[in-house]
């Protein structure tokens, strides 16, 4: 299609799905209302298991197996990157330039890096009883590591990344987490239920397997977030382009963009 | 407006398409795939609203508290984690095939046709 | 009855894969190719026979824990977190005959695959030093853990009874489907085609979570049962719920490939391996058509939902549209693969039709079509890969004739043709006369489009095979732009392994007619063999097809299976059943099942559907279409365009194409 049709295929289509979506709208219930029965329940639920953390309580014990799904598609994520970015035939390894770091940019990023982490951490460990989890503290820490890379240079955090420690720690992670679920449903009463003791509210240890589940997930999400930096900074940092460079849409060799 | 949230929700899937639709880049198409998951976002949360409510955290707050929606923000973190990982899987493809084809322009893509 | 009662296995059933992806990611690099496959389809085959345990369970009467004593649904509540006074916080996997039916579907089709890949799919071995490679060992590991990851998600997808637990599985697919298909990098179109399916899909998840959002907002509640019975109790249907309809529909149609929404499928499935087409067609397009069937009975189909006059409409309208677009391009392809495609577009349209009709016997017939064309499909995509393989092509009239030397291969192939006729006793034949019976009493024309669509489908499959392995009428013209058309090697197909590596998938030729105008290129693109093409057939790739092809006409024959669809198609089209199962464990006493079998009109029919494609073969194995159908055609083969901006824009008249069908009796006319 042209340009142009498709263009306006498009707003036919889309402003009768706009109005009809602003009709429907207007049976929503208003913003703010009052009347959340699931959520009440939740809520009730959480503190029945003593997690502080009522949204990790959902997540991790009551519907923990869309975290399982969740946690999958990521693993699947990252699996099917690496496998898509990988280096083809003809292409070609070269060692990555040192970069110029300023020292203030330096030393910032070098003071930073336990700190970050230590964030990462301490954000995945009180997944149960803060705000926070295994996902959101298993990005910190994935991205704490890569200020080695903003703060020196690629080579250094080559050496703190031995991609396939990081590939394991990822299957892990997964496997821990469909683990606890398998083995809760052969001994005990159904898959992923909450069978450890529930400690006290607010305290670390509480919400029984909520914090494993936090720590199989975290640990997954970090190492599975390095992995797929990994695999894109190699393409842009250490994979050449094959000799006589891409190929244009009709096959002639392409100038590279300046 | 106590439809505004909802409204603003609809808006951003709209726009998010229609710049699917009108992309002259397929990096920028991956971008306007990802707004397009943000207006789920937006939905979620505004349906879990609740006014005068905090947070769904009880490390501070007594247990009696109002709170908004835990569930919707569970669904929601379930849905970044999902946008994240299909934009990441979605790039490395466009990565791909800037290499196979010299480019990224849609219009310039004639390989499957028919 | 064993200790372990069924339902406890349902979540096991997408827990092991999960297991052995996790496994296989790790331990498959450092294994030899066979030992990894071989952990592969052992997790495999235990999750199968966790699902065929379930389904004999289930025949035998047994429930679960959670489901009374004889009921006919297994409920397994995870995490113990039964609903209690309120309706639970909890997500239910719940197995009713047809979805633990589509479990075992997914189980044994995924086998299938592994064995057919067994000595068909070689990945290049990583050079050392590349991120995450222990020595050259490459990476063997990543495709069979990504297709258990397949089946996990699958399985999911059929048990849960959760709706958000159900768009989690549906993104999963998405992504392990995306991966699959982009698997082979070194070539330009696969790429390509795994970012188009990959847009298109993530869309309508995105449509399918704001309708889910909207529910949500409605009733308070996310679980199958749970929805239906809030919008039984909330009064009538209004804008509302016919917006989420429209957009929970929507987004299932995207994945079953309903039109506008199939633009993906021709070309996902042109480029992705041949082990992941089976899959692709086989089930996960079938499993979209089940998530928008199961959540109109569960959720939409009581008094405050969509009433059943603009569902049938829906359903029926987009059914046909897409059966019938399926068949006519269908007809017009060369490359192999993507008429098999178009296929199973067409098919797909008269899965909905059959289900659209909203009948209990309309719903077994078209389970037992599922069934018996996931064995077809799969066993004609595994011969095309045979030909890829051997010849380095797909493309019809490149291959004329050559495939002479596969008697057996040919036989499959053309014995799969006559099955998507309607061939009886094979089991498409069975389910297809119920479903048309079914449909044909509710409109008596659509008889004729089963008849006709079958016909249409089966007959190019015929006419491509009747070409390729036995040479029947004159070769096919070469037209004056393939013939002027160069050869250029491809950088990214060169491997390293030659000698060794004769089972690397080849790019196939561009299957297009220069015919047409100013539209298409003009193929001319060739990648010349790189190891040596096959020499000898493994037995493996030649087992499976047989074996599929078995299957089918076994489904056909045993009379047990179509008993048990009729109970399957009576349990899953009704409202009640399913909540007071799930919600109270109250078991199902129904009206009795339909009486599911073959009748004499039923076997007139699909002997007069293949007697027609048959005919369509031989007429069309004399000379290319007359010029005026040609022109007739064009428009529509203009449409697939390649383009992702197309496609949405595509997706976006689909989904007013649905609230358009939906509204009259929804909100209009009330």
């Amino acid at each position: 299609m042209t340009r142009r049709g498709r263009l306006r295929l498009f707003l036919l289509a889309a402003l009768v799905l706009a109005a009809g979506y602003a009709v429907a709208c207007l049976d929503l219930p208003p913003f703010g209302g009052d009347r959340h029965p699931y959520g009440d329940r939740a809520v009730h639920a959480a503190l029945a298991r003593r997690t502080a953390n009522a949204v990790a309580s959902v997540n991790f014990d009551q519907r923990a197996m869309d975290t399982l799904g969740e946690e999958t598609i990521l693993f699947a994520a990252v699996l099917g990157a690496v496998v898509l970015l990988r280096r083809t035939a003809g292409e070609a390894r070269t060692e990555p330039e040192p970069a110029r770091v300023s020292a203030g940019v330096r030393r910032l990023g070098l003071a930073l890096l336990p700190v970050a982490l230590l964030v990462g951490l301490y954000v995945v460990a009180h997944g149960n009883v803060t705000p926070g989890g295994g996902f959101q503290g298993g990005v910190v820490v994935a991205t704490a590591l890569h200020l080695l890379y903003v703060a020196a240079d690629y080579r250094a955090l080559e050496r703190i990344r031995p991609v396939s420690r990081y590939e394991l720690g990822d299957a892990a992670g997964e496997f821990a987490y469909t683990m606890t679920g398998v083995c809760t449903a052969l001994a005990g009463p159904a898959f992923l239920a909450n069978v450890l003791p529930l400690g006290t509210f607010r305290a670390l240890a509480s919400a029984g397997t909520v914090v494993l589940l936090n720590a199989a997930v975290g640990m997954e999400v970090a190492c599975g977030v390095v992995v797929l930096l990994a695999t894109f900074l190699d393409q842009a940092v250490e994979i050449a382009d094959a000799p006589g460079g891409p190929r244009s849409a009709d096959g002639a060799p392409e100038e590279e963009p300046t | 407006m106590s439809v505004l949230p909802y409204l603003v929700a609809g808006w951003i899937f709209l726009v998010g398409l229609y710049g699917l639709v009108t992309s002259r880049d397929l990096i920028h198409a991956v971008g306007c795939l990802a707004v397009t998951q943000s207006s789920t976002y937006v939905l979620l949360l505004a349906v879990g609203y609740r006014r005068g409510g905090t947070a769904p955290v009880f490390a501070d707050a007594p247990a009696g508290a109002r709170v908004v929606d835990p569930v919707v923000q569970a669904l929601t973190l379930t849905d970044i984690v999902v946008g994240a990982t299909v934009t990441a899987l979605l790039l490395a493809l466009v990565v791909q095939l800037r290499k196979r084809h010299g480019t990224v322009d849609p219009d310039r893509l004639s390989e499957l046709r028919g | 009855m064993s200790a372990f009662p069924a339902a406890s296995a349902l979540p096991l059933v997408v827990a092991v894969p999960l297991l052995g992806a996790a496994v296989l990611a790790v331990a498959g690099r450092r294994l030899p190719r066979v030992a990894a496959d071989a952990v592969a389809v052992a997790f495999a085959g235990t999750a199968a026979a966790g699902a065929l345990l379930a389904a004999a369970g289930w025949a035998r009467g047994a429930g679960g824990a959670g489901g009374a004593r004889g009921s006919a649904y297994a409920v397994q509540w995870l995490g113990g977190w039964r609903p209690g006074r309120g309706g639970g916080t909890g997500i239910a996997f719940v197995g009713d005959p047809l979805s633990l039916g589509l479990a075992a579907l997914v189980s044994l089709l995924v086998i299938a695959v592994l064995a057919y890949s067994w000595r068909y799919f070689e990945e290049p071995p990583l050079p050392p030093g590349s991120p995450g490679t222990a020595g050259a060992a490459g990476r063997s590991g990543a495709f069979p853990a990504l297709v258990l990851l397949f089946q996990a998600s699958m399985s999911g997808f059929c048990l849960t009874g959760d709706l958000f637990d159900a768009f989690v599985f549906f993104e999963l697919m998405g992504v392990v489907a995306y991966a699959l298909t982009g698997l082979r990098v070194e070539e330009p179109r696969p790429v390509h085609g795994a970012l188009a399916f990959g847009v298109v899909n993530s869309l309508g998840g995105y449509a399918l979570l704001l309708g889910i959002g909207l529910l949500y907002a409605r009733t308070g509640e996310l679980g199958l049962a749970q929805l239906g019975r809030r919008l039984d109790h909330g009064g009538g249907p209004d804008a509302l719920v016919l917006a989420a309809f429209v957009l929970v529909t929507a987004g299932l149609l995207v994945k079953a490939a309903a039109v506008p929404f199939h633009f993906w499928l021709p070309d996902a499935h042109a480029v992705a391996p041949t082990p992941v087409c089976l899959l692709l067609s086989g089930v996960m397009v079938e499993l979209g058509a089940y998530g928008a069937f199961r959540v109109y009975w569960t959720v939409f189909a009581g008094s405050g939902g969509v009433p059943p006059e603009a569902a049938t409409r829906t359903f029926l309208t987009v059914g046909v549209l897409t059966a019938l677009l399926g068949a006519v391009m269908c007809w017009r392809q060369r490359h192999l693969k993507r008429l098999l495609a178009f296929s199973t577009v067409a098919h797909g349209g008269l899965f909905a039709v059959g289900a659209g009709v909203l009948s209990a016997d309309g719903t077994a017939g078209t389970a037992l079509y599922v069934l018996a064309h996931a064995g077809v499909k799969a066993a004609l995509f595994a011969c095309t890969g045979i030909l890829l393989d051997r010849y380095a092509s797909v493309d019809e009239h490149r291959l004329y004739g050559r495939a002479r030397e596969l008697p057996l291969v040919g036989g499959m192939f053309l014995l799969g043709g006559l099955a998507l006729c309607g061939l009886p006793p094979f089991g498409t034949s069975l389910g297809k006369a119920i479903a048309e019976e079914a449909a044909g009493r509710q409109l008596p024309w659509l008889t004729g489009v089963f008849v006709l669509v079958s016909a249409l489908t089966g007959g190019a499959v015929l006419r491509a095979g009747l070409r390729v392995f036995a040479g029947v009428g004159p070769r096919p013209r070469a037209t004056a732009a393939e013939t002027a058309g160069t050869e250029r090697t491809h950088t990214g197909a060169r491997n390293r392994d030659r000698g060794t590596d004769r089972h690397r998938e080849r790019d196939p030729d561009r299957g297009r007619d220069g015919v047409d105008g100013g539209a298409e290129r003009t193929p001319g693109d060739e990648v010349p063999e790189t190891g040596g093409p096959l020499r000898r057939i493994p037995a493996t790739m030649l087992l499976v097809p047989a074996a599929l092809l078995a299957a089918a006409l076994a489904v056909g024959l045993v009379p047990q299976l179509a008993a048990a669809a009729g109970r399957a198609g009576r349990l899953f089209a009704a409202h009640g059943p399913y909540a007071a199962a799930v919600l109270d464990g109250r078991a199902a006493h129904g009206s009795s099942p339909p009486a599911v079998g073959w009748t004499g009109t039923g076997a007139a029919l699909g002997l007069a559907s293949t007697a027609l494609g048959a005919g369509l073969a031989l007429l069309a194995v004399r000379g290319p279409l007359p010029e005026a159908l040609d022109r007739v055609l064009g428009p529509l083969r203009r449409l697939q365009s390649g383009h992702i901006g197309d496609y949405v824009a595509w997706t976006t008249a689909g989904l007013a194409l649905l609230a358009a069908l939906a509204a009259p009796g929804t909100v209009l006319g009330r």
